[in-house]
């Protein structure tokens, strides 16, 4: 066992390694027709430079760049793209500089620098790693930065413009003003019209010049606008009344603005941890709400959800962009399963007496947690975050979303929907209806009700190991997972109403944002504790929750 | 009947506790093992008590100490505070271990202190810490904050050039002392206290969102911005995860971490957070034959190719070596002597100098910054010049800016007051 | 009934069952003496022995026995709600540790300048977290009678403002389990928080002596093992005889069917609060005794889990009989230690399995087994089916045997 899953490690550690590796396969795409000086005569200069670049300590590596770039130009595109990405290489004994990337095989396959042709599987001990750390990174943004400039797509000038705004000298100003000079698209132009208008108000001492500067300056939200607004004010030396009345306003128009999505951003996240919370507590909703069963092994439904997701990376190493497809519905069957194991094997025999229920899942939760530990080691394990979920949707300069925190909401909505539809509209949603309002009565009708109560429970695991499956991708994947959503989960359902769908949904978002919303003024901690409190009370107002229950079922 | 059962159990309880407590120790020399083997700090603990082990192995394949054996006495205190004091008790007195190598959280050993200095045991402490403290019984091999933190800022501050300072922790003893030490220091190099900006969460924290997003906008006011995280344990994956998926590089704001080693990143896919920084004083990358061996050694032992060395178990190994070297030296592994043998006992660390025990009961040792590599592994950026001596008490609290710890003659004090001129703190 | 009447019958129930003290039953006066009777052995054994004879009690083993004790009253005051009252309180572990926290508080003035830092008024935590002066909550607490008092006061106040809220709104079942899991869950995050003052995640802990006495003598840990023998056996003749009394009844009929004592003119909120607050007194003195033996005390004890642990004790007892639950405890802790020293790596696997089996197996516990012998089986089967799945209800159960003796 112990080996097959080494062999995993293994595999999963290549795969890491596979999106960037196609992120750097399409900038050497890029660089490549513009290689042309493959074809030319390569200044013996080059080589030197090249040559030393192998060779140069950290500190003396920036300079050689910097060579590079006035030498070559665009051409060295690909070689700092594959140095910012950790990909670039050289031969230890012919010195020779190469992108290298493993495939799906783990072998590292070598390609030129400059016309990407393919150098061939290289054994690990030919080749060395050309040295990099955080200042040669930025420095290597910055020219790739330059380059883009020139001969970027529309995004990559945005982009270099944007990284100009922070370091307005001259040398980049006259960067700018060839860029400008080349024609650009509107949105383009219209950040290099801010950068120049900055450099008017920072450098003119004419006041109508700078009263202008100042106009276009006003409403951006980019974040070097904000910033030298506030130092002009800040300045004493800064006399002219009217520049200093103009930046006032403009800053705080800019400055309303950002409240405005400060708040947005607020709210976003109050409902991604509500989704996260909804997420945990939608399967306990189940088990606990319409059963009755104070399920505690809930917690490690969820983990082993996660576990699934671990697994089913480990054994699809090549398509991880799939694995989370795969994931859901292998982690609905295992949670699942285990879920009807445990109510066919345990549960059933608490009938009636729910509190009780409560101490048998606690057990339980201990054996499943020192299981994990004894299968998987008592480590964390590493859950890749595919590349369609990473990154931010960037709406403006100060309020972006991250795609992972989208998707999850998205997700747990889907979720919630599924389930609702499964309750209202199936032949099982009417019987496990059937069966939690009126046991005898169901029965007395021909409902099955032993084998609906271990679909009901199994319907619980499963949504919670599908919980699993989304929190993977935003807290650690260990046998301590579950712990941490169990007392959050209860809360809850409970906040929401017992047996009540709806306000598990209401009571998860309500409880997210208004931590989130307590959180700027209040901290972490005390928000948490807040709420807690808030909950305690609000429950002696309504003792059954947001939705109680009514009718028979209730009493 | 009930009460039948009663007697059985209270009598069961008592008799097994007189039994064990009648077994005379062999001769052998024991070392006992205090790592919590479940609970939350499990994931870290185990791998130290592997090491012990390990350890002693190899110590007994040459030949023991003193002519004798070493036996190793595996406890499990469950990560559970009041347990690792009543586990000390039954190391010291009924397995009557020569040493104790053990504990992680300063939670534990603060429980065991009191044990151990009571019933004079000698414990071996090999976890980075918060400092302020120095007792005759433990020895602290793991690093003080002089030795991780402010070296660890001096980097960011000369070489990264970081003006804004986040200084991000988990609400407990270790990060509180620390960024009260780091503020101080802070301040005294001039840095504005608007550009400090401390923020603490809770333990386990998983939802990082809004302090992700608060330190993007604190590190948007256009000057260079690092955070010092003193983040614990199981918060840091989430951490991490929203870091990458806000898009905050290492060029942008690097955060430099003070808890997160190599077996930590073990459970993090860590492409995104490539660039990003750790203060220790080892890491498995440092090139040295000492350390080869060592990992070679500890590969072996654990039969695992993929498992990776921290710098806890290089302050085990050392602590490990060095109580070794002290018996020899004072030829029995009485508590008393060996203490003092301890103090200036040299032996090589892993990274290839040598570290020396000092009069108060610290180490001096070499402090590295590595950056995260795509491999979950570090590459050293900066080390320091020489060898820095650990601080029992920080120079930069009030309280304590006056104490210093000294276990030789005459002053023979763990908090000697150098403007009183007296032992206990204050001075009366 | 009125208030005043109400008042008086619940005065009245309160001398009977002070006057049932004076007559305990057969049962329980055995359980007492065989506590007493071993406390007293091993302390002898511990103080009179040498060490080498083979009969010597270690002071290892004493301080263990004390914390086991503290245990078994903290699973009694469980009991004592739960079982009688169908109170499941999965946040008692709040009412242990606050009594805990008050004589750490306590204890920790005592150092004085003894601390690291040698200041007289500041614990060692506030000194180098530059506290400049004590904050007033820790004012008084060097006095032993003042730290009693509001070791007492506090989780007796705070279990009376939550009974009487949640009790008045008839908040039940697992509803209220879930609140009182919230309630320690809360205070456990606030405790974590170094700006509390109480020492934040490493607690308090570093204790030197208690009236003067020195904690590490082995003299004070027998007087302490004593006295928490003493304590348990005073708190279980009194909690028999409130159970046994008209009170414990009415506590009885209310854990059976609420609604039908209510309308009997009962006010089932009032019983249930007064209870309950007996119940986290009793969980504070166990608190105030284990903080000493142990050492240290920290934010942990308030966790939920350990609230839910307490639960397991007394069902692996048996609830509903007192000494079931201190044989849990007893038994589930005694378990723990051999356990996690011979089996470290899998004790949780034993233990979350005999969870498991005792619930499915022995619903009435360790007790039960011992009564079915006494009572007729058709009795506790016939209870077991009546019940329906409503997640509100506390189990039916029979008066127990040893209750109707």
């Amino acid at each position: 066992m112990k080996h097959l899953l080494l062999t995993g490690c293994l595999l999963l550690a290549l795969v890491t390694t596979l999106p960037a590796a196609s992120a750097g396969s399409v900038v050497s795409e890029q660089a490549a027709p513009s290689a042309t000086p493959a074809s030319e005569e390569p200044g013996g200069n080059r080589q030197v430079l090249l040559a030393r670049l192998t060779r140069a300590s950290l500190r003396e590596s920036a300079e050689v760049l910097d060579q590079l770039e006035r030498s070559g130009g665009r051409a060295m595109r690909g070689l700092f793209a594959a140095m910012l990405a950790g990909d670039l290489y050289y031969h230890r004994e012919t010195g020779r500089l190469m992108a290298v990337q493993k495939n799906p095989a783990g072998e590292r396959i070598g390609s030129d620098i400059f016309t990407g042709e393919g150098l061939g599987v290289q054994s690990r001990g030919s080749i060395k790693k050309v040295r990099v750390n955080n200042r040669l990174r930025s420095h290597l943004r910055d020219a790739i930065a330059r380059i883009d400039l020139m001969h970027g797509t529309e995004a990559q000038k945005e982009g270099a413009v944007l990284a100009i705004l922070d370091d307005l000298s001259p040398q980049n100003m006259r960067l700018l003003q060839v860029t400008a000079d080349a024609g650009q698209s509107d949105r383009v132009s219209e950040l290099i019209e801010l950068a120049r208008a900055m450099v008017e108000l920072r450098d003119s001492s004419v006041t109508d010049a700078r009263l202008s500067a100042i106009a276009v300056m006003s409403g951006r939200l980019e974040a070097p606008v904000r910033n030298q607004l506030q130092r002009l004010l800040d300045d004493e030396r800064e006399s002219d009344r009217k520049i200093r009345i103009a930046a006032q306003q403009s800053l705080e128009e800019i400055e309303g603005r950002i409240a405005f999505y400060d708040f947005m951003e607020q709210l976003f996240f109050g409902l991604s941890l509500g989704s996260v919370l909804l997420l945990a507590a939608i399967g306990l909703a189940i088990t606990f709400g319409v059963m009755g069963v104070i399920n505690m092994a809930h917690g490690e439904m969820i983990m082993l959800g996660a576990y699934t997701t671990y697994v089913v990376q480990q054994l699809m190493p090549g398509a991880i962009e799939y694995s989370l497809v795969v994931a859901v519905p292998a982690a609905f069957l295992v949670s699942g399963s285990v879920g009807v194991l445990i109510e066919r094997g345990v549960i059933r025999h608490l009938q009636g007496r729910p509190l009780e229920t409560l101490l048998a899942t606690f057990g339980i939760s201990l054996i499943l947690q020192q299981a994990v530990r004894t299968i998987f080691s008592p480590l964390n394990m590493p859950v890749v975050t595919p590349g369609w979920m990473s990154g931010v949707f960037a709406i403006n300069p100060v309020f972006s979303v991250t795609f992972n925190r989208l998707y999850i909401l998205l997700f747990a909505l889907a979720v919630f929907a599924l389930l609702l539809v499964t309750l209202k509209k199936t032949s099982l949603g009417l019987n496990v209806r059937a069966v939690s309002q009126n046991r005898d009565m169901a029965k007395a009708m021909g409902v099955r009700t032993e084998m609906v109560d271990a679909m009901t429970f199994g319907l619980g695991s499963g949504i919670a190991g599908v919980a699993g499956v989304a929190l993977s991708q935003l807290t650690n994947v260990g046998p301590n997972l579950g712990q941490s959503y169990i007392i959050d989960s209860f809360m809850v359902v409970v906040f929401g109403g017992v047996g009540n769908l709806l306000g598990t949904l209401v009571g998860g978002f309500s409880l997210g944002v208004t931590n989130k919303f307590l959180e700027p003024a209040t901290g972490a901690v005390l928000a948490n504790i807040i709420v807690l409190v808030c909950l305690i009370l609000f429950i002696q107002k309504r003792p059954k929750g947001l939705f109680p229950q009514r009718g028979r079922a209730a009493e | 009947m009930n009460v039948k059962k009663f007697v059985a159990g209270m009598a069961l309880a008592a008799g097994t506790s007189v039994l064990s407590a009648a077994v005379m120790a062999a001769d052998t020399i024991k070392v006992g093992v205090l790592h919590s083997l479940s609970g939350t700090m499990a994931i870290s603990e185990t791998t130290l008590k592997d090491t012990v082990l390990m350890m002693v192995d190899e110590q007994n394949r040459k030949g023991g100490l003193l002519g004798k054996k070493l036996e190793a006495v595996v406890v499990d205190p469950a990560s559970d505070w009041p347990l690792f004091a009543e586990k000390t008790r039954e190391l010291l007195t009924k397995e009557k271990v020569d040493v104790i190598f053990g504990c992680w959280t300063s939670v534990s050993r603060k429980s065991v202190l009191p044990v151990i200095e009571e019933l004079n045991g000698l414990m071996f402490y090999p976890v980075q810490y918060e400092g302020e403290e120095s007792s005759k019984n433990v020895f602290y091999t793991g690093a003080s904050p002089n030795q991780q933190a402010i070296p660890a800022v001096d980097y960011l501050m000369n070489d990264l050039e970081v003006e804004r300072w986040v200084l991000a922790g988990t609400d407990y003893v270790y990060p509180r002392t620390t960024n009260k030490i780091l503020e101080a220091y802070l301040e005294a190099k001039g840095v504005d206290k608007k550009d400090i900006m401390v923020n603490y969460t809770p333990f386990g924290h998983s939802d990082w969102q809004s302090i992700v997003a608060d330190i993007k906008k604190f590190g948007g006011a256009g000057k260079k911005t690092a955070v010092v995280s003193t983040i614990n344990g199981d918060a840091n994956v989430p951490f991490y995860k929203e870091l990458a998926n806000q898009g905050v590089s290492a060029e942008d704001i690097p955060v430099v971490a003070f808890s997160v080693g190599e077996e930590e990143l073990s459970g993090i896919d860590t492409r995104p957070l490539v660039g990003h920084l750790a203060a220790w004083n080892y890491f498995q990358g440092v090139d040295s034959e000492a350390n080869e061996r060592f990992i070679q050694e500890w590969k072996k032992f654990t039969g695992d190719e993929k498992r990776v060395t921290n710098d806890p178990m290089e302050a085990t190994y050392i602590g490990f070596n060095m109580w070794a070297k002290a018996v020899e030296k004072a030829e029995t592994t009485d508590v008393d002597a060996v203490e003092q043998a301890m103090i200036g006992i040299e032996f090589p660390n892993l990274s290839g100098g040598v570290a020396k025990m000092n009069k108060n009961h610290h180490l001096s040792k070499p402090v590295f910054i590595g950056e995260i590599q795509d491999d979950g592994q570090f590459e050293v950026v900066w080390e320091t010049d020489g060898l820095v001596a650990g601080d029992a008490w920080s120079d930069f609290l009030p309280g304590s800016k006056d104490l210093i710890a000294d276990w030789t003659a005459p002053i023979k004090c763990g908090n000697y007051n150098t403007k009183a001129k007296a032992c206990g703190g204050q001075g009366q | 009934m009125t208030t005043v009447e109400h008042n008086r019958s619940l005065f009245g129930n309160l001398a009977g069952a002070l006057a049932q003290l004076r007559a305990p039953g057969e049962g329980s006066s055995l359980l007492v003496a065989i506590l007493l009777g071993v406390t007293l052995l091993m302390s002898a054994a511990n103080l009179l022995l040498p060490a080498e004879s083979p009969l010597y009690v270690s002071t290892y083993t004493i301080t263990l026995m004390g914390k086991y004790l503290c245990f078994a009253m903290l699973a009694m005051a469980v009991d004592i709600v739960w079982g009688y009252c169908g109170i499941l309180s999965l946040g008692h572990g709040a009412f242990f540790a606050l009594g805990g926290y008050g004589m750490g508080m306590y204890l920790m003035r005592q150092i004085g300048d003894r601390g690291v830092y040698g200041n007289p008024d500041l614990p060692d935590f506030m000194v180098f977290l530059n506290w400049q002066e004590l904050p007033w909550y820790w004012q008084g607490m060097d006095q032993f009678w003042f730290a009693l008092l509001m070791a007492l006061l506090v989780p007796g106040l705070l279990a009376f403002v939550f009974g009487w809220l949640a009790f008045r709104s008839r908040v039940t079942g697992v509803y209220l389990s879930i609140m009182t899991q919230a309630l320690t869950y809360a205070l456990m995050l606030a405790f974590f928080r170094n700006e509390m003052g109480f020492g934040g995640n490493n607690g308090l802990t570093d204790f030197k002596d208690m009236l003067g006495f020195d904690l590490q003598a082995d003299g004070t840990r027998v007087a302490l093992l004593m006295a928490t023998a003493l304590l348990l056996a005073l708190t279980f003749v009194a909690s028999r005889a409130i159970v046994q009394s008209r009170l414990g009844r009415v506590v009885v009929a209310i854990r059976d069917a609420e609604p039908r004592a209510r309308f009997l003119g009962y006010r089932t909120e009032g019983y249930k609060v007064w209870l309950f607050v007996y119940s986290a007194l009793v969980a504070a003195v166990a608190g105030m005794l284990y903080v000493p033996q142990v050492g240290i005390i920290n934010p942990g004890e308030f966790s939920p889990l350990n609230s839910i642990e307490v639960v397991v004790w007394v069902a692996v007892g048996g609830r509903g009989t007192l000494y079931g639950a201190i044989v849990g405890a007893l038994l589930v802790n005694y378990a723990k230690t051999r356990f996690t020293a011979v089996m470290p790596d899998g004790w949780l696997f034993a233990l979350g399995t005999l969870f498991v089996v005792v619930t499915v197996l022995l619903p009435k516990g360790l007790a039960g087994l011992l009564q079915r012998g006494r009572t007729t089986d058709a009795e506790t089967r016939g209870e077991n089916n009546t019940g329906e799945v409503s997640a509100g209800d506390a189990p039916a159960e029979p008066i127990t045997g040893e209750a109707r003796a």
